[in-house]
């Protein structure tokens, strides 16, 4: 009987000791591994606006736009063009009261725009200018992790942030998340206050969130975005795949200066301004 | 069997209250409803008659999927025509009638589907016709 408490004892001792000890025998031995991972998480860091890792962007077609503002400042009319090209295509009703605006491509400030980014001292031409603002069609967008009904999603095949309105109970939880202003909810029905229907596309009903959908119902029919085709010739909208080194948006990226709206947020915009 | 004269006029009574909408009909399930047939003619649809009539719905949730999440807007061939994918766009260019076709059974099963709460038929969309 004695024996056998001793020899217990001895065995309860030993994987006590085991047991407290492992970890810190694990640590020891990995050092170097640790080490090394640290390392390249750091490198990383230094990459990335304010330290989160930044994975290589996705491979496929990735489409984005540029916005050349000069082009715009010289004919500010053809701003409200691409805007009602926009209205027209997608059955966006028309509101008076600023609560109730349905904006899929509107105007807005410099500062409103590019809210991080100095005014002190701007340039006249941009001071007075009205900006073309746009859903970014981030590349890692918070609205998509917001939606609680997975109603707005990315497209894989063209990396469009787009919505089935099917889907959206109108929680408004993307609203909320998009840096951007970039969605907006049908807090009333809608359809007595468009103006002229496009009978190809649907319109939304009343308690649902809409935004822009880079105009992927005539991008299918191979056509342009109605804003960028409302300005075609000019290149004050350039539209195509950021991914392709051939594309002509990738031309002007490649050549011109241009800034995204609040890129240190991580969101990775698809939308450039040449400002 | 206590109360015989009560409960059994009772019964009787109740069970005349719940078949009211059998027999009040005549035993009959009212008329059928016949859908109209797509005023332009066509014959054929994208899938056949019997697979449209009772899966119609399933096909149009199939191509909203499609259409929305898997970027897959490719058109529909049916006899030569070509159709894009979506109710606007491709059902309501033959069964141009929503009233005379989609109501007449809707209504006779008393469903209420919320398609027309985004989707145009092709009366709305008339009725504020783009000019241009």
């Amino acid at each position: 009987m004695d024996k056998q408490r001793r020899k217990f004892l001895k065995i309860a001792g030993v994987t006590a000791l085991a047991g407290i000890g492992a970890p810190a025998l694990i640590r020891l031995t990995s050092s170097t591994a640790l080490a090394s991972e640290h390392g390249a998480a750091e490198s990383h860091a230094a990459e990335a606006v304010h330290g989160a890792p930044v994975p290589a962007a996705p491979p496929g077609v990735r489409l984005g736009m540029v916005i050349d503002m000069r082009k715009f400042s010289e004919q500010p009319e053809m701003l409200d063009n691409a805007i009602a090209a926009c209205n027209d295509a997608h059955n966006i009703p028309q509101f008076d009261n600023r609560k109730s605006e349905i904006k899929w491509i509107w105007k807005a400030p410099f500062e409103n725009v590019f809210p991080t980014e100095s005014s002190y001292h701007l340039a006249k031409n941009v001071e007075k200018a009205d900006f073309a603002v746009l859903c970014n069609h981030c590349d890692d967008p918070p609205c998509v992790r917001a939606c609680p009904t997975q109603a707005t999603f990315k497209v894989k095949a063209n990396g469009i942030v787009a919505m089935d309105y099917h889907r959206c109970i109108g929680c408004r939880f993307c609203m909320a998340a998009c840096p951007y202003g970039a969605r907006s909810f049908n807090w009333q029905d809608p359809r007595p206050y468009i103006k002229k229907y496009n009978k190809d596309f649907p319109s939304r009903m009343r308690g649902v969130v809409e935004k822009c959908n880079f105009c992927g119902e005539r991008l299918a029919l191979g056509q342009e975005p109605a804003c960028v085709e409302a300005c075609k010739g000019t290149g004050a909208m350039v539209f195509g795949d950021l991914n392709d080194a051939q594309s002509e948006i990738r031309q002007v990226l490649d050549k011109e200066f241009t800034i995204q709206r609040n890129a240190e947020l991580g969101t990775k915009p698809s939308v450039f301004y040449i400002v | 069997m206590y109360n015989k004269g009560t409960i059994i006029p009772g019964l009787i009574i109740f069970v005349l209250i719940v078949t009211f909408p059998i027999w009040f009909n005549g035993l009959k399930a009212g008329t059928l409803p016949k859908p109209e047939l797509p005023p332009g003619g066509e014959k054929k649809c994208v899938m056949p008659v019997e697979y449209m009539r009772a899966n119609h719905m399933q096909l149009l949730n199939q191509w909203r999927d499609d259409v929305l999440r898997n970027n897959d807007r490719i058109v529909v061939m049916v006899e030569g025509k070509k159709y894009r994918k979506g109710l606007q766009m491709a059902c309501m260019k033959c069964h141009s009638n929503k009233e005379k076709f989609c109501d007449n059974c809707h209504t006779y099963t008393a469903v209420k589907p919320y398609c027309w709460d985004c989707h145009l038929t092709p009366k709305e969309a008339a009725s504020k016709e783009e000019t241009h």
